[in-house]
This record gives structure tokens, C-alpha cells and sequence, in this order.
């Protein structure tokens, strides 16, 4: 069924602030609060997408995301290690027997300005090399110009080479201006069958924030509503303390329901926010906080 | 994966609560004539709070007295910027004091903790801040009038805003120069007689402000003391008729605030999502203990059965129990005499072979607890959407054109609020001036603000309170 642009399903981003304020007036204590945080912490998306990057550098990022930390065994790993296409296969190594898996962003990351043809082959040298997942980006410039069958077909061209690898589109919303435009894109996204929509790259100022996530997991709710089919969502940037995690995850909860509370369908793209959710871990175990220069940095 | 939120259950155990209150009368705790004591009960746990004077006629003239003396001894000639200082004040207690009257108010009156923390003692703080910065400027509000105060006046309030209430209805007659008998409902007496401690502890002039005690019959005395020279009345359409034909023929003053029966209108082109949010703010927020509830739900047809499917899955996420609980969207009914006649409303849609919907959730099982409810496939002709429910119960129906739905809407003896939800300017104005509302909220619900003016057309009552028409009933003009 070919996805209609033109319709338009109204936001009322008045509304949307107000239920996001609601949500964090929510009280998450004692055992739900560990629980929430071990969840978040099997959510994460380790990120990191710098020119400077070194294979070293991925490899000790990689020992992290499998053992977040030693003095508490018993943590769950993170859901994946997320770097550029080049880190790809020593991320892929490092992470050998066990259940991280590694995303590469891809289509000329961040700006997405490229041909068409050179984002494929820089999705199928990133898939070749081993990624489980792609992180995607759409063409804003065709987006603003009203291209939206354009924006449509690149998504479906991109995962069109995709088989068993799953497809996250992220959809910038920071340069999207306005919570309608978030909708449609999300539509859009969605449509052409991303496995996951997400907010950021994390390369301009604007990250994730609530107001946005709601948009996004309310486009998911209406399209699981119609087709029965569940779609991810991964906020990136932005969420660095573990009290945030907490209220996405009650807007989740209390959005998308129990399902979604997996970290098959949900994701942190966050570098910082494990060492937070540990020393919370720490002090819900052990009554006070643990020095940060106990946590690893990696 | 599950996850329930552990329980988060608000620490009582800063405040205190006296074993027994008196009434405030002249700046003094005052025995009742009666010696006889009423207790205010826990709607949540069906337990004793403490006890309450009861008044009577003498209790009343009592309070009258000290009114009318305060008012022509003192608070008539005082600067009116001395008198704004005072209201001042009065806010900012309240703002120290704002955990202990929250708890308060959700303890006496079942409503939960996060409403009464982030909306009714926040809120009434504010109404004593706004009014008070009116205090020594009437003139510039009413140029060339020569507003002056009426005198004393009887104010008697209802039990689902308690705090609030009574600060809407103190702070504009303070600010107007006028003095006070104020009578909070009988079920809900607590954060009034504490507010009489913060004015004491202001050291507002004796007898400026009383609070008295007591049932229906107080309220009766107070309504024909001569020395009333106002009388504002907060509560039910019936009572509200019968005060109003007591005081026919006098000279007193009337403001009444009384029930209402509000349309919430949802078109096809609305923020679905956000509406389906505002529809469950507008029937659900306190219970439903709001006499401008959107207890009319008017879908389009075109987007009828979406609307109600979310709106049912919706229910399903409220959380209904503990009102000390800071997690608890839905707290306990105020009383069992109102969880009763719920009840009985509910009894009548079934009879009347409605199809009903609640949710699937457990109540506490002891205390006052209703099951938000939906009422589908109604029409106007049926009880349930005839009559004030106050409670949390909606009942929906649906229309075709904007034509019909202004006519269902105003086709009612009520007319204090209604709602319209639509992604079209020009359709809400269009809507708001021909709804026979006195407040018409457009995609969003239930929004107080002490600049904005509030009250009803029609059998919801006359008089406004909040902003600069709210001062109008307390001045002469």
C-alpha cells in the first residue's frame, strides 16, 4: 500500500510538552527504580562517531559495552556499540561471544549530503564488514523541499540491502523545526521500512529531548494500531543521567506499553549515560555513591 | 517486560493534625455554642481525621458580629495599600506552608497528592498574590466608578477544591476591602481552618477573616444574617436556586457558582493523540469532582471509533488508588454519600442499556474508589448525560456536522465550560462564540489561571470569579 504525503495528522506541541511534564512527575523508587536502570543500561547504544577515532579506541569502548562494570558482574552488557564504517570489523572482533551488537552509521553521515549511489555502497562496505545495524540518516534538503517521495525512496533503497541487518533512520530532528515535521518524517521513515526511528546524530547542537521522542513513539503506536507491526525507537544525545533514562523509560511505558520495554525495541544513542545509571546501580546496592574514579571512562 | 512502579507514598509525618478544631472567629479559636463536634473522615481509609465544631445560628451571629466590626472599625479605613500587604503575606504562608496544606487536602478530602502539590495549593497561593496587587488600584480597574466595598460578606464553599476555593473566594473580597464569614464544606473543613492559622499567624486585624464550621443549616444561618451584605455561594444548582429566592427581595449581594455539564468537542482534523489526553485530563482530574468537567464527550463520526480506542487503551495506564501515593492519577471519591450517588448513576445507564466501559484495574478495598468510566453510544435524552454526575464518568456520543454539535452542546440547562479540539483556528472561534459556555477551552482542558476569569451562563450561575471581573462582586460600583 503506497503511503500517502499529503495527509496530515495534527500535533498539538502545546499538548505534547504538557504530557512530557506529567511523565516526569512520576515517583520510580526502590526495586522498579533498579529495575529501570539495568534496563537502561541494556538499552544503550555506546556511541562514539569522531574523526580522531582509533581502533584502539573502539577496542576499549568494546570491553566496556561487555563489561560495564567489573566490581558488578551481574549487570547486563549494553545493546551495541555504534561507530563509523572503518571501525567496524575491530569493533565486530572485540565483541566476538557475546550479544553486542555493532551499528554503523552510514549515507554519508551526519549531513547526508551525497549521491544515492555512494550512500549504497557505503551501506554495503559497512554491512560487508560485519555491522548488525545501520544507522542511517534522511535527506533533510529533500524533506524541506517537499520531496517526501524522494526522502521515501532513499530509506527503502537503503534497506533494500538490509536482509537480516536492521535499519535505523534518523530523522534529525533538531533541524526538523517543528514537531509536525517530525511527525511526517517519522510517517515517511517508517513507511519505507525502517526497523527503528531515531532521533539525532548527535553533531549539532540540538539533541534528543522528550517533546520529540513522544512525537516519534506516538507515530509508532498509530502505525502498530493499523498494521500490527512494532517499529524501534532510539532518542540519541542529550540523555546523559540516569533520572532521564528513567522518565523515557516511563514515557515509553506508559506510551508503546510493556512490549517495548526491550532492548530490541528500544534504544539510548549515548556515550555517558552508562557511567550515571552505574554509580545510581551502586548507590541503590550499597546506600551511597561510588567515587567516579572507580568508573572506567571508556 | 512489566514494569509497576513501586510504591511512592508521601511521608506524613512532618505535619500534625489537632485532635479537635474550633471555630476562627475575631482572630480567636472559639468554642461552638452547640459544645457538639463533627468528625472529617479519610476518604481513602475511612478513617477519623479529626473532629470539627459544629456551628449553629449563634456561632454565625457571632462571626457576623466580628465581621461587621472589623469591617467599619478597621479594614474599611485602612490604606489599600496596607491591606495588599496583608494579602501578601498571606500568599507567601501559604507558599511556606505548601507541603503540609497539600498533604492536608489530599488527606481530608481523597484527592491525589500530585494535584494538590502541583495545582490546588500552588494555584491558591496565587490567587492571594494576583489579588493582592489589586488591593490600591481599583480606581485604575474601574475608572470614574469610585469602587467601594459592600461590607461583609458570606462566602460558603464546596468540598472538591477545598483550599482553592476558599482562597478564590477570600483573596478578591480582602483585596476589595471587604471582610469575611467564610463556611468550608462539611466533609472538607481541614486546610480551611489551617489557612485561619496562617491569617492568625499574619496577624491579619481580628475579625477580617472567620471561619466557621459546620452542615448545610450554617451555611442557611449565614445566607439570612442581616449583617451579610454579599453572599457567594460555591455548590450544587439546587441549593444555589434556594439561596438565590431566599434573597429575593433584600439588598444583599449574590454570586453563585454552581453545576455544569461541559461539552468537550472533538473534530477529525484535531490532534488526535493530545485530544484523547485532554478528554481524560478533562473528566478524570480530580475524580471528576469538577463542576466544569468535560462530562460531554462529542466525537465526529469520521473519527469516532480511533478517538475511543485510544481513549479506552488510555484508561488502562491511569493509576486509581492511594491519593498519598505521588504515582496516583485517580484518587478516592470524596465521601460515600458522592460515591453512592455515582453509583446510583451508574445503575441508571445500565438500566437505561447503555454500553458501559471501565477499566480493568483493582481498587483499595477499603475507602471510596470508582473505576473511571466511559458511557458509550449515549444521547441527550438520557439521564446519565442530562444530569451532573460529578464524578469520573464520560459519556460520549457522536455528530456529523458543527451545526448539530453546537445544538447538542448548548442543549442543556448548564453552562459553565466546554472544549473544542480542532486543528482549525476558524473553527474555534467560530465555536466559542456560539457555545453558551463561560469558559470555552480550545485543545487543552481545565487550564485556571488567577488573571482569567471563571464562571457560568444559564443554571451554572452568574458572577465571576478570578481576574478583574472577579473583583466586581465584591465592590459597589
Amino acid at each position: 500500500m503506497a503511503f500517502d504525503f499529503t495527509k496530515h495528522t495534527a500535533v498539538d506541541q502545546v499538548g505534547i510538552e504538557e504530557r512530557v511534564l506529567r511523565f516526569n512527575t512520576r515517583s520510580i523508587k526502590n526495586e522498579s527504580k533498579s529495575k529501570a536502570l539495568k534496563l537502561a543500561l541494556s538499552m544503550i547504544d555506546l556511541t562514539t562517531l569522531e574523526g580522531k577515532d582509533t581502533d584502539g579506541k573502539v577496542k576499549q569502548m568494546c570491553q566496556k559495552a561487555m563489561h560495564p562494570f567489573a566490581d558488578m558482574p551481574d549487570l547486563p552488557t549494553v545493546a551495541a556499540v555504534c561507530v563509523y564504517p572503518n571501525h567496524v570489523k575491530t569493533a565486530k572482533q572485540a565483541l566476538r561471544g557475546s550479544n553486542v551488537k555493532v551499528a554503523s552509521v552510514a549515507t554519508a553521515f551526519p549531513s547526508g549530503n551525497s549521491l544515492l549511489s555512494i550512500k549504497m555502497e557505503e551501506t554495503k562496505w559497512a554491512i560487508d564488514q560485519g555491522a548488525d545495524e545501520i544507522d542511517m540518516v534522511i535527506n533533510r534538503g529533500a524533506f524541506f523541499k517537499g520531496e517526501y517521495q524522494k526522502v521515501h525512496d532513499e530509506i527503502a533503497s537503503i534497506q533494500s540491502l538490509c536482509n537480516k541487518v536492521r535499519l535505523k533512520v534518523i530523522l534529525e530532528t533538531g533541524e526538523l523545526s517543528s514537531l509536525d515535521n517530525v511527525r511526517k518524517a517519522s510517517e515517511i521513515a517508517i513507511n519505507a521500512g525502517a526497523d527503528f526511528i531515531k532521533t539525532s546524530t548527535g553533531k549539532i547542537n540540538v539533541a534528543a529531548n522528550m517533546a520529540v521522542t513522544l512525537v516519534m513513539l506516538e507515530t509508532i503506536k498509530d502505525h502498530f494500531i493499523k498494521t500490527k507491526k512494532m517499529v524501534g525507537m532510539k532518542p540519541a544525545g542529550g540523555i546523559s543521567s540516569a533520572k532521564q533514562a528513567i522518565q523515557y523509560l516511563v514515557m515509553l511505558n506508559e506510551t508503546l506499553g510493556p512490549d517495548w520495554l526491550s532492548p530490541h525495541w528500544f534504544r539510548f544513542g549515548a556515550s555517558s549515560l552508562a557511567n550515571d545509571i552505574i554509580l545510581q546501580l551502586g548507590k541503590e546496592k550499597f546506600g551511597q555513591y561510588y567515587s567516579k574514579d572507580y568508573i572506567s571512562i571508556d | 517486560m512489566n514494569w509497576q512502579y513501586a510504591p511512592a507514598k508521601e511521608s506524613t509525618e512532618q505535619i500534625k493534625l489537632q485532635k479537635r478544631y474550633q471555630h476562627f472567629i475575631n482572630g480567636e479559636w472559639t468554642k461552638p455554642n452547640s459544645k457538639k463536634y463533627f468528625s472529617s473522615i479519610n476518604p481513602a481509609t475511612e478513617e477519623v481525621l479529626a473532629e470539627v465544631a459544629l456551628g449553629n445560628a449563634k456561632d454565625v451571629d457571632l462571626a457576623m458580629q466580628s465581621a461587621a466590626n472589623a469591617y467599619n472599625k478597621v479594614w474599611k479605613k485602612m490604606p489599600a495599600k496596607e491591606r495588599a500587604k496583608y494579602i501578601f503575606r498571606i500568599a507567601r504562608m501559604m507558599q511556606e506552608r505548601a507541603r503540609e496544606l497539600a498533604l492536608i487536602e489530599t488527606l481530608d478530602g481523597g484527592k491525589p497528592i500530585r494535584e494538590s502539590r502541583d495545582f490546588d495549593v500552588p494555584m491558591a497561593a496565587n490567587h492571594f498574590f494576583y489579588y493582592a496587587g489589586w488591593a490600591d488600584k481599583l480606581a485604575y480597574a474601574f475608572p470614574n466608578k469610585n469602587p467601594k466595598p459592600i461590607g461583609v460578606a458570606a462566602q460558603i464553599i464546596p468540598w472538591n477544591f477545598p483550599l482553592l476555593m476558599a482562597a478564590w473566594k477570600i483573596a478578591p473580597a480582602l483585596a476589595c476591602g471587604n471582610t469575611v464569614v467564610l463556611k468550608p464544606a462539611e466533609t472538607t473543613p481541614l486546610t480551611a481552618l489551617v489557612l485561619a492559622q496562617v491569617i492568625q499567624d499574619c496577624d491579619l486585624p481580628p475579625g477580617v477573616v472567620n471561619i466557621i464550621t459546620g452542615d448545610g443549616d450554617v451555611g442557611a444561618e449565614m445566607v439570612k444574617h442581616p449583617l451579610a451584605n454579599k453572599v457567594a455561594f460555591t455548590g450544587s444548582t439546587e441549593v444555589g436556586k434556594s439561596i438565590q429566592r431566599e434573597l429575593a427581595g433584600t439588598n444583599k449581594k449574590l454570586s453563585l457558582e454552581l453545576g455544569g455539564k461541559a461539552a468537550q468537542i472533538v473534530f477529525d482534523d484535531a490532534p488526535i493523540n493530545q485530544a484523547v489526553e485532554g478528554i481524560v485530563n478533562g473528566i478524570f482530574f480530580n475524580q471528576g469532582h469538577v463542576c466544569c468537567a468535560g462530562s460531554r464527550l462529542f466525537v465526529q463520526e469520521s473519527c469516532a471509533d480511533e478517538v475511543i480506542a485510544k481513549l479506552k487503551s488510555r484508561m488502562q495506564t491511569l493509576i486509581v488508588g492511594d491519593p498519598l501515593d505521588k504515582n496516583t492519577d485517580i484518587g478516592a471519591i470524596n465521601s460515600k454519600a458522592q460515591l453512592q450517588k455515582i453509583k446510583m448513576y451508574l445503575q441508571s445507564g445500565i438500566d437505561d442499556g447503555l454500553e458501559m466501559f471501565q477499566c480493568n484495574t483493582s481498587l483499595p478495598s477499603k475507602g471510596f474508589y470508582c473505576q473511571p468510566t466511559l458511557f458509550l453510544g449515549t444521547a441527550q435524552s438520557i439521564r446519565v448525560v442530562k444530569e451532573e454526575i460529578f464524578g469520573p464518568v464520560l459519556c460520549i456520543q457522536t455528530f456529523r456536522t458543527i451545526e448539530e454539535v453546537i445544538e447538542k452542546a448548548n442543549n442543556i440547562p448548564y453552562g459553565l465550560s466546554a472544549g473544542v479540539w480542532t486543528d482549525k483556528g476558524a473553527k474555534i472561534f467560530n465555536l466559542t462564540s456560539k457555545l453558551r459556555a463561560g469558559v470555552v477551552w480550545a485543545n487543552t482542558y481545565n487550564k485556571f489561571d488567577p488573571a482569567s476569569p471563571f464562571g457560568g451562563y444559564k443554571e451554572s450561575g452568574f458572577g465571576r470569579e478570578g481576574g478583574l471581573y472577579g473583583l466586581m462582586p465584591y465592590l459597589e460600583l
